[in-house]
């Protein structure tokens, strides 16, 4: 699978995509190949903040349990409600359907640490090797 | 589908069903005597509490319930049916004995509130057993009421606790080396400490740099389990410990490891300060299919007062009797006195092997491991290489870039009539494959599994598919965890 | 040494194939001043005719020949001999925790039985494969509640058995949760009132144990509703499960725990016992322990699992919601032999044995004149009495006739003083009640002053 280009990457395997100042989380392909089958997601309810660099859910799977961590900071605006029934959506399509949350995000800046794909796609291959 | 050595055959009792689909209205397993008083009504006395039915509840007979538990025994495996060279497990031969003299009347019928003199020897059975422990653990004190080690551990941790609040600051943190079983962090949180911890050197033991920089005055103390779990004996486990008091901390030793060191060397002399001890890994009682254990706790003298209540003390004319009576106690951890049965079986171990049998049988079991390991080294990866105590931990690095995983290896094994080893643990090992044969495993045996491993690395080198399609030759095939877990069913319904 | 599979010669040729020349090599990595140069200090060796021996002889050293009186949270019931049977299957006692599933199904699917027959018997929606014993079930309901309320005030009934309310404060004193603890009522039961002016936003938990450690059954559904009223969650402990066959089940509880000795484990001195936990559905995710879950192989065939373990120890570390690694496993097996054994019928038949059997006997006691029951409440295999004077005299005379006379509750409540708790299962004949009655009789007559303090039932305890 393809890393989005308009997507913006963490080192944690998290991605954003910010449309102004809204900001679509989730998880990436590495992650949850990482993760395995994914079974629950723990996620904060709308109205909740979240603080970039702090985890605001978890991703488990059958034998692992992951935090997710914000890219960004903001207010939770909508949680992937989908994701309560059919938790396989991580696997099947992280970049798409499988979203975990939108933030109204609180300080735009804060997506200068963040990878590009290409970066993201470097950064992998480096772990890899490790 | 190829095969090479097939022991696991299916059988007719393939489809033993659930208890409540051979159910059917009438039927009953005992008789019961006849009633030698006159019946008091209990729905009359009861009135609106009273309860006309168990809705769902089986009706089979006593020859139904008996097959139905035999067929679910054959799709078990125990250490009774092969080798189960589970790593960190010590899965190790339960003697028949010693269910013998726990089931006797006297030891398995004494009710706990008996009055003292009345139990004179059970409470000898927890004292004596409680002497043993201490001289093989050089330990001045052992309290045999944790239920279990991760008990033990809670136990130990709030006697920690306990001794530094004495002394003015509990302290924040427990410092835990990144190789600890999971219920080290676990109990470290219950017990009111943060976790912190401490990463392994390039041999896979405690860093004396890293402990030194992390070993400030907010930190009570190291919870490290030597060996490790990787095997290794913590060289410096007396540097580390004298670091460790120097800075006012105290040392905890999860003794789920004693296995290698009974006989041959004592954690008391390691400067150890707490440890508990598994009965059900060191001391041969039995596992169960996952309990019940028990976790005995040893301490040096200073913690003796912190001990939980009741203590079993004797007097100077030799009766025993409960000592309630300690101010500086953390408490009651546990109902009465733990788990008594297990007590009888150990101490039953414990002298059925005298100190010499003892000491042969850690030999066996370093051994044990060091054969395999020798023998296996040549075709899979060994991350740390050096001689190993108990177990030894191999990875699935060679076999990964084939695509096949340590647990894909662990299922293929049981195809070949084994109880896989440990998988993915230690965490610090990518891919672990850990092996514990114990002294339980004959030499014979430990020649079919590694052949049976040397097989399977060349199998994955010419049909990898077979591999991660194993097990084949079980009732059932890989279940589907996923589903399980997704949409749990956790009980069955009509 | 007959434990041990390998000869000398073998071993000589495993450590030259391993590499080594003698056996203290293995320890090199040990360093000598750590090591132990002499001898273990210990008893022993043993053959098998001495060591049953040695364990005849201290078993010889016991109340084995006594009748007891004693519940009190250990419960001695008639245990069938299918159990051992099965028990002694070296398949299933020789096996390790079922993480091997395909090599696992025996006691897999034993213990989604035993979930299931747990939670037909509670009245709740789920229960895991059991805990360490009755207390420290107690003990991690209330952390659980904790969790899930994310409050950490518990009010406990003060008629928790004590050792419960031991345990629990060692589990929660260092995690700065408050437990408030309620005293009974007239009948025994808890005192609602105080429950109602004690609870508040902040608590998280009510603990009341029934039928209680008076053997009083308390009315659940009055209390849940206090309880929930302030957001709190009910936990219900039941440290004697067989009064479920003929009770209602706390359907209103939102976690049922306690004990499950009764149901095939021996008495052995306090222990190895069986814990069980359950609660409703909603609450699964916050539940400690293990949980076996159903599923289905690659083509389709029932099977079992290990389920929802990254709630615990092994996976999410220092974030698990309990540091409980084993079950109980073996233990949870017999009680499932047990209660299939049993049944349905079995089951309430021997609950209605243990009812008549425990109201005889407290009906004799009245009707003799040799006993008052102080508490009104209904109960059902285990009452309180007052002896006609001194308790530890009754207990003394009736250990002369080989029976042990019920515990003296002064030992846990110094205002019970002369107060005994007896239970009387279905293994304690007329005759024994008889000569309990007569022993209780004796002491009335030989006290003097006794008539006046007999007179009705006497209510005392609102102190709590």
């Amino acid at each position: 699978m393809s890393y989005p280009a308009e997507f913006l990457y963490t080192k944690d395997h998290e991605w954003v995509l910010v449309e102004a100042d809204r900001a679509t989380i989730g998880v990436t392909d590495y992650a949850q190949k990482e993760l395995g089958d994914v079974v629950f997601v723990e996620l904060p309810r709308v109205g909740d903040s979240v603080t970039a660099a702090q985890p605001f859910g978890v991703v488990e799977s059958v034998k692992a349990v992951s935090d997710v961590f914000a890219p960004v900071s903001g207010s939770v605006e909508e949680v992937n409600s989908r994701l309560q029934d059919k938790p396989e959506l991580v696997n099947s399509d992280p970049h798409g359907d499988g979203w975990l949350i939108r933030v109204r995000m609180t300080d735009p800046r804060g997506t200068e640490k963040l990878m590009a794909a290409d970066a993201y796609e470097t950064y992998l291959r480096e772990t890899q090797t490790r | 589908m190829k095969n090479r050595i097939q022991t696991a055959r299916p059988h007719v009792n393939r489809n033993e069903k659930l208890i409540f689909e051979h159910s059917s209205p009438g039927k009953c397993g005992v008789d019961l005597p006849p009633l030698d008083v006159p019946p008091v009504s209990a729905a009359e006395a009861l009135g609106e509490v009273y309860r006309a039915d168990i809705e769902g509840f089986p009706e089979v007979s006593e020859l139904e319930v008996v097959r139905h538990f035999t067929r679910l025994s054959t799709w078990n495996y125990g250490v009774d049916t092969g080798l189960y060279p589970l790593g960190s497990c010590t899965m190790k031969y339960n003697p028949r004995i010693n269910e013998v003299v726990a089931r006797l009347e006297g030891l398995a019928t004494d009710h706990p509130y008996a009055p003292e003199f009345l139990a004179q020897g059970c409470l000898e059975v927890l004292h004596q057993t409680a002497r043993c422990l201490a001289e093989i653990t050089g330990m001045d004190a052992v309290s045999l009421q944790p239920a279990a080690g991760a008990q033990g551990e809670l136990t130990g941790i709030l006697m920690i606790r306990a001794w530094l609040e004495q002394q003015g600051n509990p302290r924040k943190y427990i410092l835990i080396p990144d190789s600890a079983h999971g219920t080290n962090p676990a109990s470290v949180t219950i017990s009111g400490y943060q976790m912190r911890p401490l990463k392994s050197d390039a041999k896979g033991c405690i860093d004396l740099g890293e402990l030194s920089q992390a070993m400030s005055q907010d930190v009570a103390g190291l919870m490290l389990t030597n060996p490790n779990t990787l095997g290794i004996f913590e060289r410096q486990i007396a540097e580390i410990s004298e670091l460790v008091h120097s800075r006012g901390g105290l040392v905890y030793m999860d003794g789920a490891n004693m296995n290698a060191l009974v006989g041959v060397a004592r954690p008391a002399d390691f400067g150890v300060d707490v440890m508990h001890l598994n009965l059900h890994k060191t001391f041969t009682t039995p596992h169960g299919g996952g309990g019940p254990g028990s976790g005995p706790v040893a301490v040096k003298k200073f913690l003796e007062p912190y001990l939980p209540v009741p203590t079993v003390e004797k007097t100077p004319d030799g009766t025993f009797y409960l000592n309630y009576d300690r101010p500086k106690t953390i408490g009651r951890i546990r109902t009465f006195y733990g788990n008594f049965g297990m007590a009888v079986r150990a101490l039953a171990y414990i002298l059925a092997n005298g100190p010499e049998g003892l000491r042969q049988t850690t030999e066996d079991a370093v051994l044990n491991a060091n054969y395999v390991m020798a023998r296996l080294r040549d075709v899979y990866d060994l991350p740390y290489d050096q001689p190993c105590m108990h177990e030894c931990v191999l990875s699935d690095k060679r076999q990964a870039a084939r695509g096949v995983r340590t647990g894909d290896i662990a299922k293929r094994l049981i195809d070949y009539g084994f109880h896989p080893y440990t998988t993915s643990f230690p965490l610090i090992v990518s891919g672990a494959m850990m092996i514990e044969p114990t002294e339980s495993a004959s030499k014979e045996e430990l020649d079919e599994f590694i052949d049976a491993l040397r097989s399977i690395a060349q199998e994955i080198e010419e049909e990898p598919s077979f591999v991660l399609e194993a097990p084949c030759s079980t009732r059932i095939s890989r279940l589907d965890e996923a589903g399980a877990a997704r949409k749990p069913v956790l009980t069955w319904k009509p | 040494m007959r434990y041990l599979p390998n000869s000398f010669h073998t071993r000589q040729e495993m450590l030259e194939a391993a590499g080594f020349r003698a056996p203290e090599e293995l320890f090199a990595q040990i360093p000598d001043s750590l090591k132990l140069h002499s001898n273990l200090k210990l008893p022993g060796p043993m053959s098998e005719p001495e060591l049953v021996e040695f364990f005849q002889r201290t078993a010889a050293r016991s109340s084995r020949e006594f009748v007891s009186l004693l519940g009190a949270g250990a419960y001695s019931h008639y245990r069938p001999a299918a159990i051992d049977a099965l028990l002694s299957r070296g398949e299933f006692f020789t096996a390790y925790t079922p993480y091997q599933a395909e090599i696992a199904q025996g006691t897999l699917q034993a213990m989604f039985e035993f979930q299931t027959l747990i939670t037909q018997l509670t009245g709740m929606e789920v229960a895991n494969a059991s805990l360490y014993d009755g207390s420290t079930a107690t003990a991690e309901a209330a952390l659980m509640a904790s969790r899930i309320t994310r409050r950490n005030r518990l009010v406990v009934a003060r008629t928790l058995h004590p050792e419960y309310r031991q345990v629990l404060a060692t589990y929660v004193r260092t995690l700065g949760t408050a437990v408030e603890e309620i005293s009974w009522s007239a009948s025994g039961e808890l005192n609602l009132a105080v429950l109602d002016s004690t609870v508040n936003s902040e608590t998280a938990a009510v603990i009341v144990q029934s039928p209680n450690f008076f053997g009083i059954i308390e009315r659940v559904q009055p209390i849940a509703e206090v309880t929930h009223r302030v957001g709190a969650l009910l936990i219900v402990v039941i440290t004697e499960p067989l009064s479920l066959a003929i009770l209602k089940p706390p359907a209103e509880a939102d976690i049922v725990c306690g004990e499950a000795q009764s149901f095939g484990v021996p008495v052995a001195f306090g222990g190895p016992y069986l814990g069980y936990l359950a609660t409703r559905e909603k609450f699964t995710r916050q539940m400690p322990g293990r949980l076996v879950g159903q599923t289905q192989d690659r083509e389709g065939r029932r099977g079992f699992v290990l389920t929802l373990a990254t709630r615990e120890q092994h996976i999410r570390r220092e974030k698990a919601t309990s540091n409980i690694c084993t079950n109980q496993s073996l233990c949870a097996l017999a009680a499932t032999v047990y209660l299939c054994l049993l049944g349905k019928q079995g089951l309430r038949a021997l609950a209605e044995q243990n009812f008549s059997k425990a109201h005889d006997a407290a009906r004799k006691l009245v009707s003799e004149g040799a006993a008052s029951l102080p508490m009104t409440g209904a109960f059902f295999n285990e009452f309180v009495a007052r002896a006609p004077g001194a308790a530890e005299t009754l207990l003394a005379e009736l250990q002369d006739q080989k029976i042990l006379g019920g515990l003296h509750l002064y030992r846990f409540y110094p205002e019970w003083k002369d107060h005994l708790l007896i239970c009387v299962t279905e293994k304690v004949s007329r005759s024994i009640v008889d000569q309990t009655v007569q022993g209780f009789a004796r002491l009335a007559e030989s006290t003097p002053g006794t008539p006046a303090m007999l007179q009705g039932r006497h209510s005392r305890g609102e102190r709590g």
